[in-house]
């Protein structure tokens, strides 16, 4: 009797906890289950968007070794992201460093770092167009002071540089989650530590990083993705220009599906491939971090 | 403390002003250059060395931005799907995050990793690099793309990092409140509407905020779907300037402007908010 009636309890939870959650299933299925199998089927086909989708098996991928656009697309996705997130964590670091301190006016340095996350993107896309043109930005007046002449989004040397400028607009906003992790730290251990005589360096490596290495780990594998997918500055500021500098894949991705006489099919199996790239990359992260990340468990 | 220490603490702390008021220049002074750009002349915005201030502000820099484009129909466009939006993400995360946090059922764990693995690889939801091209297909099946619906319907049926935030604070209610209505003969919608509701009111605040940022910024989404100008929202619209052969800055600075600033007052307003919901968001599960 008692187990029968604890059973029905169990059944009537597991249904009020699926009815409660079934919108999430429905929307799992429609926009990411079902993005997922189209492409994977789709990718395998040449299919412009009209007509019936023409199979032609691993096409799609043995072109995207010949396709030198696409090699390019990928390279400059790759140099953009080993680039924006190493320079994001490192300010990010030093900004909870030195917010850290016994600041007075630390809520007016919180509000400034936090505000360009909550800025539409677009818009400060459209801003720093402006701020970096090359003969009447703010920018270049300023290196010109010191006798520096750059052509930011002209020069595909540094187009893609700027570009990462731009993305560390968003840095305040992780330096204030580096902020809230440091700040938990037991002060015991700082403590031990100055009894032992480490100075302020050797709190850092031994203390500070190690304890905030899983905050870490989360935002290198967040900024991996968002570099991964990086589209939009590319799409508003400099249209992959100059000289494909800063074609992205996911700017390259968009263009066959909805520019170059749409091609879905092959648009479709690079999109397999960056998924696969990031999944793979995001699973060694996980994987290696455990020979860096600091779990709480052990200590 | 000796005097060592107290003269390294404070060039220590000397040096941090010095670089978070370096970090922080560096994020205003774009903002600044942003306004004082809209309020110039051509003529001004070509001088050398620039002004620092407009010599006499050209306030109707701000009439023409608005008359170059349907500025005022892509606000209310964007302001209508944002609105939509936050109604349906606080309808549907919150129910969502209860099922997967106070409600416990067989397999609820293995569930819920779907939701943290969709916030790892896609990472923004629903329309991103990786679904664009289906999605599009999908809609323009149905015969939604170049309406508002592709926009506004998935967030009536949740989002990973609404469902992840609204989660964690519901777990950190204090269980024995719902098994004592349990008690009383309450059922779990009841509980959940009379209950705790209340009680999430706070986190809710951070998921309307966000959702109804984030509609408004949103790029990606509006640029797959709608292809109608008269359509458009701000975000698409805006880059109808610089499509344009000869850029107008100052008219451009302007309309970005009018973007901008309503959001620094909105943020300024709920800092609050935003803050906790950046701090919310990085609380590990």
């Amino acid at each position: 009797m008692v187990n029968g009636l604890a059973s029905r309890k169990k059944r009537a939870a597991l249904i009020t906890g699926l009815v409660m959650i079934s919108p999430w299933l429905v929307n799992m299925l429609l926009m990411i289950v079902y993005p997922t199998l189209y492409n994977l089927g789709i990718g395998m086909t040449h299919y412009s968007g009209m007509g019936t989708p023409k199979w032609i098996g691993f096409d799609n991928y043995t072109f995207m070794f010949k396709d030198k656009l696409y090699g390019k697309s990928l390279y400059n996705t790759i140099y953009y992201t080993l680039l924006a997130v190493p320079i994001g964590v490192c300010t990010a670091m030093l900004l909870a460093l030195a917010m850290n301190r016994k600041l007075k006016e630390i809520a007016l340095y919180r509000a400034i770092l936090a505000l360009p996350s909550v800025l539409p993107l677009f818009a400060l896309a459209l801003v720093f167009m402006w701020v970096m043109n090359p003969r009447y930005g703010i920018l270049n007046i300023m290196l010109g002071l010191a006798g520096i002449h750059v052509d930011w989004l002209g020069d595909p040397r540094w187009a893609k540089f700027s570009l990462v400028l731009l993305s560390q607009l968003g840095a305040g906003q992780y330096g204030l989650i580096f902020l809230a992790a440091m700040r938990g730290i037991s002060p015991d251990l700082y403590d031990a530590a100055s009894i032992d005589g480490a100075n302020g360096i050797q709190k850092f490596w031994r203390i500070t990083f190690p304890m905030m290495t899983p905050i870490i780990l989360y935002d290198v594998i967040v900024g991996v993705g968002f570099g991964l997918q990086v589209f939009m500055q590319a799409y508003i500021m400099t249209q992959g220009g100059p000289a494909n500098a800063t074609m992205f894949n996911a700017l390259y991705i968009y263009n066959n599906a909805f520019r170059y006489g749409s091609s879905i099919g092959y648009a479709a199996a690079m999109s397999n491939v960056l998924f696969f790239i990031n999944v793979v990359v995001a699973v060694v992260i996980f994987k290696t971090s455990k020979y860096w990340v600091y779990e709480e468990t052990n200590g | 403390m000796s005097l060592e220490n107290t003269l390294k603490a404070r060039v220590n702390k000397a040096l941090s002003r010095f670089f978070l008021i370096l970090v922080c220049t560096c994020f205003i002074l774009p903002l600044y250059w942003m306004i004082i750009s809209a309020l110039k002349t051509p003529e001004e915005l070509a001088l050398f060395p620039p002004t620092l201030i407009a010599k006499k502000p050209q306030w109707v820099n701000f009439k023409e931005a608005v008359n170059f484009i349907p500025f005022f129909r892509y606000f209310l466009n964007t302001g209508f799907i944002a609105v939509m939006t936050c109604f349906g993400s606080l309808l549907s995360n919150f129910v969502i995050a209860y099922g997967f946090s106070r409600v416990k059922w067989p397999g609820r764990d293995v569930v819920f990793y779907t939701v943290l693995a969709s916030i790892f690889i896609f990472l923004s939801f629903p329309v991103n690099t990786l679904t664009m091209v289906p999605l599009f297909k999908f809609f323009a099946g149905i015969g939604w793309v170049n309406s508002y619906l592709p926009l506004i319907l998935p967030a009536f049926f949740g989002n990973p990092f609404f469902i992840f935030l609204i989660r964690q604070f519901l777990n950190q209610i204090n269980f024995s409140i719902s098994e004592a209505a349990h008690i009383d003969g309450a059922s779990e919608f009841t509980i959940m509407r009379k209950v705790i509701l209340p009680l999430a009111k706070p986190c809710l605040g951070v998921t309307a905020i966000m959702s109804l940022i984030n509609a408004w910024n949103d790029f990606m989404g509006p640029l797959i779907y709608l292809h109608e100008e008269s359509k458009y929202t701000l975000s698409i619209g805006l880059t109808q300037y610089s499509s344009a052969h000869d850029v107008e800055w100052n008219l451009l600075m302007a309309a970005a402007s009018l973007v901008v600033i309503p959001e620094i007052f909105i943020f300024l307003f709920f800092q609050k908010y935003f803050v906790e919901g950046i701090s919310m968001g990085s609380v590990k599960s």
